[in-house]
């Protein structure tokens, strides 16, 4: 790349920053980077200059092959705020490329301009342009997918603490309601949880409802299993109740033994029986 | 040598673990444990394991084998206070303790042990049994 191209381009940006960026803004909607639902003019305005305006210091740094390199340093930031402010918008991934991508146009139409008649040059300049302005759209859409990754981490550790409260549903009776899929690392956690709000209140009886999980397989079943033997020999008893009969009918054909686990279709008949257990009843007032 | 004391309590045993058990320990207590009840003529044992933190398959066993030992004796043998971490330990070992009586704490123990005195004896009439 010969100095007096590198100086060229960058000329021909700063002369027509202004028009560069006017062009671009009318173009952007035709080429569906604007999501009026998600997205203010004023904003994109705002991110398209800034991105004109650090394109051009790129270029006046040097290194125009290396997006890597140092001088693209503040134009990678900024691709990287917009890339991840648009992944919690919900902005598609494609739309997002789309965003740089679509400044290949107006560049390219004021870089025939000034070239005019040198084929040659201008060859020369929209295939050193065109290269960066790929690399960069590649680089939005990584910073688009790791963003989106670390939304989908934090929801996936947020569930996991979310999904295992143990209520007490009466002093001496604790509760747990097992919503969703049982794994082996969820039913560690439930485990751990459950025994140690049993040690901590001194409760005799534990409730797990499995009303909300959609499917027993074998492991699963092993996995309530152990719970309920974990909280025996800690000395509470443990009901298993919310048993639908789709589950029962699977749990039957599976061969897995229940037998040994007290166990109520209803979290309410579950209820009755562990306050029977501790010698409580529930009346109506009005007899 | 050293040994875990057993305390009498009226027709019960109570042994509270409070150092680290090795093997010879629990030896020592499993034989420590029949001599007293056949001696004492107890009616039960009380095992509070609230400050054992760490556990193994063989104290496992042996908890289970003081069970066993105490009902040919004709004891009631309630093992008391394990922490979470102990009893999710002998879970995975495959260790469920079958045939051995829990409780929470101390008290709830000796409740369960008096009520099971009771029906054997006839005297409390409003006692139901374990299940």
């Amino acid at each position: 790349m010969a100095d007096k191209d590198k100086g060229k381009l960058e000329e021909i940006l700063r002369k027509y920053e202004s028009e560069l960026l006017e062009q671009w803004m009318k173009e952007q909607p035709a080429a569906g980077t604007l999501r009026r639902d998600l997205l203010s003019e004023d904003d994109l305005r705002r991110q398209s200059s800034e991105f004109v305006h650090l394109f051009r210091q790129a270029l006046a740094g040097g290194d125009l092959v290396d997006i890597t390199a140092e001088n693209w340093q503040p134009l990678r930031e900024i691709l990287a705020s917009i890339s991840r402010s648009r992944a919690q918008q919900g902005v598609s991934p494609s739309e997002t490329a789309q965003f740089v991508l679509s400044f290949k146009h107006p560049l390219f139409d004021r870089l025939r301009k000034e070239h005019g008649k040198d084929a040659e040059g201008l060859a020369e300049d929209v295939w050193v342009t065109t290269v960066l302005l790929d690399k960069l759209g590649l680089y939005t859409m990584e910073m688009f997918q790791q963003s989106r990754e670390q939304i989908i981490a934090g929801q996936q550790a947020e569930l996991l603490e979310l999904s295992t409260p143990v209520v007490q549903l009466w002093p001496g009776i604790l509760c747990i309601p097992l919503i969703g899929t049982l794994d082996s690392e969820r039913t560690q956690v439930v485990m751990e949880n459950l025994l140690q709000k049993i040690s901590e209140t001194g409760s005799q009886i534990a409730i797990i409802d499995i009303s909300g999980v959609p499917a027993v397989d074998t492991l699963v079943a092993q996995h309530l299993l152990k719970t309920v033997a974990a909280a025996r020999l800690m000395g509470a008893d443990c009901l298993v109740s919310g048993i639908s009969p789709q589950i029962a009918q699977t749990v039957v054909h599976l061969g897995v033994k229940l037998s040994d686990v007290t166990t109520k279709a209803s979290l309410a008949s579950a209820l009755d029986l562990a306050l029977r257990t501790l010698g409580l009843e529930v009346r109506n007032r009005q007899k | 040598m050293e040994r875990i004391p057993i305390l009498k309590m009226g027709p019960f045993l109570l042994v509270t673990i409070q150092v680290d058990m090795h093997d010879r320990l629990a030896q020592t207590l499993q034989d420590d444990l029949a001599e007293r009840v056949v001696k004492d003529g107890s009616r039960g044992v009380l095992i509070d394991i609230s400050s054992l933190e760490v556990v193994d398959s063989f104290i496992g066993r042996m908890l289970a084998r003081i069970a066993s030992i105490s009902r040919i004796l004709d004891a009631e043998t309630v093992v008391v206070g394990m922490q979470p971490a102990v009893a999710i330990t002998l879970v995975e070992l495959g260790m469920s303790l079958e045939g051995v009586k829990t409780a929470l704490n101390v008290e709830k123990g000796m409740e369960i042990l008096q009520r099971s005195l009771g029906v054997e004896t006839g005297g409390d009439e409003n006692a139901h049994p374990e299940n």
